[in-house]
């Protein structure tokens, strides 16, 4: 089989840690390969020095047998070298073809030619099955959707070798489907596909080899037809793993939130949620499942206070909080896990032990008076990394952009758990999270319901919903298509609710 | 095996410089690369560039070598006359980095030094005092008059999304035709200026005028020493500063910790033109004797931008960066004295303002280099390596 990227002895350093230590790699044409390891393990450090974000600071690198020097993203492209990254790299207020076309710029004389662009895009959207609008406005639409958008620039610069970055970190089952399918295509007709991961699940189900690699070092590479799971998860983490939620049966208390007749518009003027009612207890969670776009993340917004609500009423512990600013809803006991990690849940050019305050700084210890301090911001910041184990190359005086997208995770969990809320708003835990991680978020998660905190967890992820509910809303078209108990349900059953072909 | 990767990251470590130690390389590069250019300037044009230095080196230390021995070597008016120029720069430069740190560019500060001016004249023209406790209420009032003249750019911008730029912008014009009409209607005032201030209104210090040979040096001195010191604990210190800096990187996420974007946004502005309406405290009280009717912008305000990105929006940063950019100014004079244009300071202090906007270019050079050297480090490594093992494993061969 003919290798068409060779990394040999391929090191990186960054301060206070080694990314890479002498990796190798090999990349078979027509093959699926898939990159597994644990957050900071180096994966994503690994692929950006394929790609040309960073470059090695030993070793080789050979692309369809000729040794190179990827020095950018450009020359990547021109070596026919695409990726699509775990956080998109899209122009908000560009349409989808303005984003596609964005550096490869088709022109007639002096101005952009974007009808070409616009029907190449289609083109590619049909022959793939992407079934992308090209003239959508990006802000408009939903995270799936945007990652289509990333996979169909690679393919509009003719990628012949295409890199994924947790690419199905953020999608429904149908839709990691249809992935999947989608990359099976890329081989057939030649083309060499990368997936980091750290679902092995799909590693199992779709990559012809896989690579682990864990804390920078590589380990090894085998065949997935000779490997399975539980061999995968114990070679990356290093120890045993259990896939298993130990869960006592919930002790309900009192209504910790109640939402009645709920409606909310989005940033279009479209009326996101019709009307949605639904009440979480102490000490139970309860999971929304749903397709995404379908007024989870919106209904989440609407009950953190970041989104003005149009119509209908929310209590928090019976207390009407429709209106109040954030901070009120804060202090009542609400706790709120961002989806999105970078936007809203952290200052990235704040240091860690900043950010852990972020919510509360203004309170005793961490202000007296209106001043900062340091000491008592530092002390809680260091039990803090500690009992949470968010690992940083400079500890906590490390900026939060540093930290790998795990740590970022661990660090915001850490800083809404510790707030001893009521009621906690869950978005994607554990997106992009590896199971060492993972393993860890969910027995917190438990440990936090049996405490009797109210928890609503949103996730796109049936297994998560399902191993962690107690108690499952689905919903579908800005609605509440279904509600089943945790334990007297399927994914088949969820998955028709998904696509609103099955009322209960 | 463990031994050399501690090697390496500790060598990591010293060569990832801090940001302090970054900001003050690549300013420290920027004044360089402007009086290299500048020298060049100079010798295209047949100036010669040992005049235009040693004209500087008296406007900053009062020295003058080819008057060694004589009573002329030291005049310490020149130390008193820069660093009195550099003050309300200083102040504009707090203006410029106190909005920048909270994601505003505060072009404004032109105006509301015009607002402080207008204030400070005010006061000591309008109200009756005897004591000297008027300066103390004029140098209040410019700051509350630079103050107000950003509120309305503050809170456009906050409610309503107005770039701060462009109203600031139309801000300055504002300032300087309001600020004539009311000078210009005060009593006794001609279409010149205003009548004389009254002594106990001004910061002007006998002392000080003494110690530097009859300088301009006023008290405007404490005004500065008060606010950088105020400026860094504010930023740094303070969970309003907290706040200020949150807004300032991530405006969603500040909203997201329930902080109240929109009224520090609006706070920001203030304080931002509270330090540019102190700089006109210093102009109108301690400069000047007397309320001008201004014939254009004198800008003290785009200077201002110079001084805070050249400080790199840090409180000591700022008062170098404004000590220098005063000197240049300061310097014109004698310069012109030596036959050099006084265009060439403005070229320096241009030049320097273009190097600092050129920052990220700069960092790129230096990681370039930094980079170069370590390659040729290892370069050497394996080329030692080579040497001691002199038949390299050809572990290529296997895998194509």
């Amino acid at each position: 089989m003919e290798n068409v990227v060779e990394m040999r002895g391929v090191s990186k350093f960054f301060p206070g840690i080694v990314a890479n230590d002498k990796v190798n790699f090999d990349l078979a044409k027509g093959e699926i390969h898939a990159l597994l390891g644990e957050n900071g393990a180096g994966k994503s450090t690994l692929m950006s020095i394929l790609f040309g974000i960073y470059r090695p600071d030993e070793g080789k690198i050979f692309v369809k047998g000729q040794e190179v020097e990827i020095t950018s993203p450009n020359k990547a492209h021109d070596l026919g070298i695409g990726m699509v990254h775990q956080h998109f790299k899209l122009v908000e207020n560009f349409t989808v073809t303005q984003n596609i076309m964005l550096g490869r710029e088709t022109t007639k004389g002096l101005f952009l030619d974007q009808d070409a662009a616009r029907k190449r895009v289609i083109a590619l959207s049909e022959q793939y099955g992407l079934n992308v609008d090209p003239d959508a406005k990006i802000e408009d639409v939903s995270v799936g959707m945007q990652q289509r958008v990333e996979i169909l620039k690679v393919l509009y610069r003719d990628a012949d070798i295409i890199i994924l970055d947790e690419p199905t970190a953020v999608l429904t089952p149908q839709e990691i489907d249809e992935l999947m399918a989608i990359l099976r295509n890329f081989c057939a007709e030649g083309k060499s596909v990368i997936l980091i991961t750290h679902k092995l699940k799909e590693i199992m189900a779709v990559a012809d080899r896989v690579t682990v690699l864990r804390r920078g070092k590589y380990i090894t590479t085998a065949q997935t037809s000779e490997t399975s799971e539980a061999d995968l998860a114990s070679l990356m983490v290093g120890r045993p793993v259990s896939f298993e939620i130990a869960k006592a049966p919930a002790k309900l208390g009192e209504t910790v939130l109640s939402v009645q007749d709920l409606k909310v518009r989005d940033a279009r003027g479209h009326l996101a949620l019709k009307g949605v009612n639904l009440e979480v207890k102490a000490g139970e969670i309860l999971g929304l499942a749903g397709v995404d776009g379908n007024g989870q993340s919106e209904l989440l917004e609407a009950i953190a206070g970041l989104s003005p609500v149009e119509a209908g009423q929310i209590q928090l512990l019976g207390q009407d909080i429709t209106n109040v600013p954030i901070r009120d809803r804060t202090e009542q006991g609400l706790a709120h896990i961002p989806a999105d990690r970078q936007k809203f849940g952290l200052v990235l050019q704040y240091s860690l032990a900043e950010n852990y305050i972020l919510t509360n700084y203004y309170q005793d210890p961490y202000s007296i008076r209106g001043f900062l301090q340091k000491a008592a911001i530092s002390h809680h910041a260091e039990e803090l990394s500690a009992q949470f184990d968010v690992r940083s190359g400079e500890g906590i005086r490390s900026l939060a952009g540093q930290l790998s997208g795990g740590n970022q995770q661990k660090a915001i969990i850490a800083r809404e758990f510790s707030s001893q809320p009521k009621l906690l708003l869950c978005a994607q835990p554990t997106r992009g999270l590896d199971v060492g991680a993972i393993e860890y978020i969910h027995n917190q998660l438990v440990k936090l319901r049996d405490q009797g905190v109210g928890i609503l967890l949103l996730s796109f992820e049936l297994d998560e919903i399902l191993s962690l509910s107690d108690r499952i809303v689905v919903m579908y078209g800005g609605q509440i298509s279904g509600e089943v108990q945790g334990d007297a349900t399927n994914e088949r059953e969820l998955g028709l609710m998904m696509v609103g072909s099955w009322e209960k | 095996m463990a031994e050399v990767e501690l090697k390496k990251t500790k060598k990591h470590k010293s060569l990832a410089k801090s940001e302090n130690g970054r900001l003050i390389l690549t300013a420290l590069i920027a004044i360089v690369l402007a009086f290299l250019v500048a020298i060049l300037v100079m010798l295209a044009t047949g100036i010669k560039p040992g005049n235009f230095f040693s004209a500087l080196l008296r406007t900053f230390t009062g020295l003058d070598f080819s008057k060694a021995g004589t009573d002329a070597f030291f005049k310490p008016r020149y130390v008193g006359e820069f660093i009195q120029i550099s003050l309300p720069l200083i102040m504009t430069g707090l203006s410029l980095g106190f909005a920048y740190r909270c994601g505003l560019f505060n072009i404004g500060a032109e105006g509301q030094v015009i607002a402080g001016i207008l204030g400070a004249n005010l006061v000591a023209i309008l109200v009756p005092w005897q004591s000297k406790s008027l300066a103390v209420l004029a140098v209040l009032a410019a700051g509350l008059f630079g103050a107000l003249w950003a509120l309305i750019p503050g809170l456009l911008k906050a409610h309503l999304g107005v770039s701060e730029v462009v109203s600031t912008i139309m801000f300055n014009y504002m300032a300087i035709y309001l600020s004539n009409a009311v000078l210009k209607a005060l009593p006794g005032s001609n279409t010149q200026r205003t009548i004389d201030l009254p002594d106990q209104a001004m910061l002007t210090s006998p002392w000080l005028r003494e110690i530097t040979g009859n300088s301009r040096l006023h008290w405007g001195i404490l005004i500065i020493l008060i606010c950088i010191p105020l400026y860094n604990i504010l930023l740094n210190r303070t969970s309003f500063g907290y706040e200020i800096r949150a807004v300032g990187f991530n405006r969603d996420a500040a909203r997201y910790a329930g902080m109240k974007v929109k009224s520090r946004i609006v706070a920001s502005m203030m304080i931002s033109g509270l330090f540019a309406g102190l700089a006109g405290a210093c102009l109108a009280l301690g400069t000047f004797k007397y309320g001008r009717i201004l014939p254009g912008f004198e800008n003290y305000g785009f200077d201002g931008i110079a001084v805070g990105l050249l400080g790199g929006t840090k409180g000591v940063g700022i008062l170098l960066a404004g000590l220098l950019m005063g000197g240049l100014r300061s310097g014109q004079a004698l310069m012109q004295a030596q036959r050099v244009p006084l265009e060439i300071a403005q070229i320096v202090s241009a030049l320097i303002v273009l190097f600092v906007a050129m920052q990220k270019a700069i960092d790129f050079i230096l990681s370039r280099m930094a980079k170069k050297r370590r390659l040729e480090a290892q370069e050497m490594k394996t080329q030692e390596a080579a040497d001691n093992n002199p038949k390299p494993a050809k572990e290529e061969e296997g895998g194509k």
